[in-house]
C-alpha cells in the first residue's frame, strides 16, 4: 500500500496541495499526514486541494479531508476541492464533516456517588422485601386454590421436580455432609484431647450436625444446585415469552410453574436433610474409630447420651422453611428476568446469592427461637 | 447458466470450489461451487434450513468444512498463515443475523472494537469515525451511547452494520440484513447498502429472503437447493429459469404480486 502524501505548490490565485497515495484507514500515516496538511494550509487565504492523484479513499480519508476543509473555513480561509473522481465525490458527500457535540458525562463527587449507591442498594433491598411478601401472598393464594381444587394439581410436574431436586442431588449432598462430619470429628477429637475429653467429640458431632450443619449445608447446596436451576428455567421461559403465552391462554404461571417447584422442594429438602444427618454422623463415626481410637460401642453410647429426639427434630423442622425461602427467591428472580441473556445471568447469580444469604439468616432466627423456647 | 464464471481469479472476491460441509451424518453443502465478483452485490437465496448461513459461516471460518476450497481475494484460506488470516479478517466485515453486538459495550464502543484492535488512531479520531459510521447507517447520534439491550431490532441491525463497516472493509457479509425490519426501514437499509457499495466499492455477500432486496440492490442472485448452487445470474435470468424450486420462489403468489407491482410502476 502506498502511504498517503501531499505536495505543496502555488497557482496564480491560490496555495495548491496535491494529494496522493492511499487515504485509507489502514494506512498508518493517515492521521499524521492529515495533521501536517492542515498545519501547512492553516493560515492561507485561498487554497485548492487536488484529489485527482489519490489512489484509494475510504470514509476515514474522506472524513479527514473534509474535516480539514471545515477547519480552514472556520479560520476564514476559502478552500476548493478539485479533481475528485466521481466515486470519491460521492464518498466526500456521504462522509462529510459534521461536528458531534458530545456532552461530557456528568462528573459528580465521588463521595456523593458512593452515598447514592448505598442508598440505592438499601432502597432496592426494601423493594425486594416488599416484592417478596407480595409474591409469597400470590403463591399462597395459588396453593389454596389448588388445595380446594386438587384436580388441577400438576402431580407429574411435582414428581419430576422431586426427582431432579432430591434424587439427583442425593450423591453430592451425602458426600459433602460425610466429609463435613469427618472434619468436625477430627477437629473435635484433636482439640478436646488436650483436656482429656476426646470422647466428648461425639457429643459435638451429634449436636452440631443434627441441629445445624446438615440442614444448613443441604440448604446451601440446594440453593446453588436447584435454586439456580429454577431461576434459569423460569428466566429463559420469561425471555422467550413463554410466560406471556401461558397468561394469554388463561393459565396462571404461578400455579403451573411455581407451585409444583415449591411443593417439590418442600418434600425434597427434608428428605435430603435426613440423608445429610445420617451421612455426617457416619463420617463422624468413621473418623472417631480410625483417628480417635474409640470403639463402636463407646461412640454409640456417647451419641445416645448426647442427643435426644428434639436435637434431630430441630434440624428437620427448619428444612421446609429453608425450602420455602429458596423456592420463593429463585422463582421471583426467574420471573424478574428481562428480555436479554445478560439479565438472565444476573438474575441467576442474584438468586443464588440471595437464597444462601436468606438461608443463613433464617437459620440464625431459628437458633434464637429455639434458644428462647429452650427446645 | 453455470455456477462457474470464466473470470480470472483476481476479478473474484470469493471463489468456492467443491465445498462439502456436514453436521453428523447430514451433509448440508455438497460439492458447492460459487463465485462472487469484486464490487458486486450478490444475493444468496434458498429455503429455510438449506444452509445459506452455513455457507457464509464456512467462508468466514466459523464452521469446519469437510472438503473443498475457499478462496477470498484470490487467496486460499487454508494456505494462509496466522498473520495472513488476521490481515484477511481486516478486509471483511460481517453483519450477523441477530446483530451479535457485544452486550457489555455501548454502540460506540462496539464500533470501535475493530479499530482499537487493529489500528493506532487518536481517541478523538476514533470517536469521530465511529460516530460517522453510526450516522452513515442512519442511527441517531443519541444511539451511540446506548447499550444493545436498549435498542430495537432495526437499530441493532444498523449498529451491527456500523461495526461491520468500522474498518472500511472490501467485502461485507450480510446475514438476512432486512429480516425483522419494517418495510420502510428495510427499503432504507437496501438503499444504504447500495450507496455504500457504490461509494466504497464494496463487495457484498447478502443472505436474504427479502424479494424486495433482491430486486433493488442485488447485481446477481445465487440460489441454493439440495446443498448446491442451482443457479446464479441476474434477477431477470432467475425469473426466466426453469428449475422448479426457482419457479416457485420467484413466481409464487408473493413474488408475482411484487413483479406485477414493479411492472406497473415502471410502466406508469
Amino acid at each position: 500500500m502506498i502511504e498517503p502524501s501531499f505536495t505543496q505548490g502555488t497557482t496564480a490565485q491560490a496555495l495548491r496541495f496535491g494529494l496522493g497515495g492511499c487515504w485509507v484507514i489502514s494506512a498508518p500515516a493517515l492521521e499524521a499526514t492529515a495533521t501536517q496538511l492542515e498545519a501547512a494550509a492553516r493560515n492561507a487565504q485561498h487554497i485548492e486541494i487536488d484529489l485527482g492523484e489519490i489512489i484509494a479513499l475510504d470514509t476515514a480519508g474522506a472524513w479527514l479531508i473534509d474535516r480539514m476543509r471545515c477547519a480552514i473555513k472556520a479560520h476564514g480561509g476559502d478552500v476548493r476541492l478539485v479533481g475528485a473522481r466521481r466515486e470519491h465525490d460521492i464518498l466526500l458527500g456521504a462522509a462529510h464533516y459534521r461536528p458531534f457535540d458530545v456532552k461530557p458525562p456528568v462528573q459528580g463527587s465521588l463521595l456523593v456517588e458512593r452515598l447514592a449507591d448505598v442508598g440505592e442498594t438499601v432502597a432496592d433491598a426494601g423493594r425486594d422485601l416488599y416484592r417478596g411478601v407480595s409474591f409469597l401472598g400470590e403463591v399462597m393464594s395459588a396453593l389454596v386454590r389448588l388445595i380446594l381444587n386438587p384436580a388441577r394439581m400438576r402431580s407429574t410436574s411435582v414428581v419430576y421436580h422431586i426427582d431432579s431436586f432430591a434424587l439427583r442431588g442425593l450423591p453430592i449432598i451425602a458426600l459433602i455432609n460425610f466429609l463435613v462430619g469427618c472434619i468436625v470429628a477430627q477437629q473435635g477429637i484433636f482439640q478436646l484431647q488436650r483436656f482429656g475429653a476426646a470422647t466428648f467429640a461425639v457429643d459435638l458431632i451429634g449436636i452440631l450436625v443434627l441441629r445445624e450443619l446438615a440442614v444448613l449445608l443441604s440448604s446451601i447446596m440446594v440453593a446453588g444446585r436447584s435454586g439456580s436451576a429454577i431461576t434459569a428455567e423460569l428466566g429463559s421461559m420469561k425471555m422467550r415469552e413463554e410466560i406471556g403465552a401461558l397468561r394469554v391462554m388463561g393459565l396462571d404461571p404461578i400455579e403451573v410453574l411455581v407451585v409444583p417447584r415449591l411443593l417439590a422442594l418442600l418434600v425434597a429438602l427434608p428428605l435430603l436433610t435426613f440423608v445429610a444427618d445420617m451421612a455426617a454422623i457416619l463420617g463422624g463415626m468413621v473418623v472417631s474409630i480410625t483417628y480417635g481410637d474409640f470403639s463402636m460401642d463407646v461412640f454409640f453410647d456417647r451419641l445416645q447420651n448426647a442427643i435426644k429426639l428434639n436435637t434431630f427434630l430441630v434440624g428437620l423442622i427448619k428444612a421446609p422453611f429453608m425450602a420455602l425461602v429458596i423456592a420463593m427467591i429463585s422463582a421471583m428472580e426467574g420471573l424478574a428476568v428481562k428480555g436479554s441473556a445478560e439479565s438472565l445471568g444476573r438474575c441467576v447469580t442474584a438468586s443464588v446469592v440471595k437464597s444462601i444469604f436468606m438461608v443463613i439468616v433464617v437459620d440464625g432466627l431459628f437458633a434464637m427461637f429455639f434458644a428462647a423456647i429452650q427446645y | 447458466m453455470s455456477a462457474h464464471s470464466p473470470l480470472p481469479s483476481h476479478e473474484l472476491a470469493i471463489r468456492v470450489r467443491a465445498l462439502q460441509v456436514g453436521f453428523g451424518t447430514r451433509l448440508v453443502l455438497n460439492n458447492l461451487e460459487l463465485d462472487v465478483r469484486r464490487g458486486e452485490v450478490l444475493g444468496f437465496v434458498g429455503g429455510s434450513g438449506t444452509g445459506k448461513s452455513v455457507l457464509a459461516r464456512t467462508i468466514l471460518g466459523l464452521v469446519q468444512k469437510r472438503a473443498g476450497r475457499v478462496e477470498v481475494f484470490g487467496e486460499d484460506l487454508d494456505q494462509l498463515s496466522k498473520e495472513g488470516h488476521r490481515a484477511m479478517e481486516r478486509r471483511w466485515g460481517v453483519l450477523f443475523q441477530h446483530g451479535a453486538l457485544f452486550s457489555g459495550l455501548t454502540v460506540l464502543q462496539n464500533v470501535q472494537v475493530p479499530m482499537r484492535e487493529y489500528l493506532s488512531l487518536s481517541p478523538i479520531l476514533m470517536d469521530e469515525l465511529a460516530r460517522l459510521k453510526i450516522a452513515l447507517v442512519g442511527l441517531k447520534p443519541e444511539a451511540a451511547d446506548k447499550y444493545p439491550s436498549e435498542l430495537s431490532g432495526g437499530m441493532i441491525k444498523r449498529a451491527a452494520l456500523a461495526r461491520a463497516l468500522a474498518l472500511d472493509p472490501e467485502l461485507v457479509f450480510l446475514d438476512e440484513p432486512t429480516s425483522g425490519l419494517d418495510p420502510i426501514s428495510a427499503a432504507e437499509f437496501d438503499e444504504l447498502i447500495k450507496t455504500l457499495q457504490q461509494t466504497l466499492g464494496l463487495t457484498v455477500f447478502m443472505v436474504t429472503h427479502d424479494l424486495d432486496s433482491l430486486y433493488s440492490v442485488c447485481d446477481r442472485v445465487a440460489a441454493l437447493a439440495d446443498g448446491k448452487v442451482i443457479a446464479t445470474g441476474t434477477i431477470e435470468q432467475m425469473l426466466a429459469a426453469e428449475h422448479p424450486w426457482l419457479r416457485t420462489y420467484f413466481h409464487g403468489t408473493r413474488a408475482s404480486r411484487l413483479t406485477l407491482a414493479r411492472a406497473q410502476s415502471t410502466g406508469a
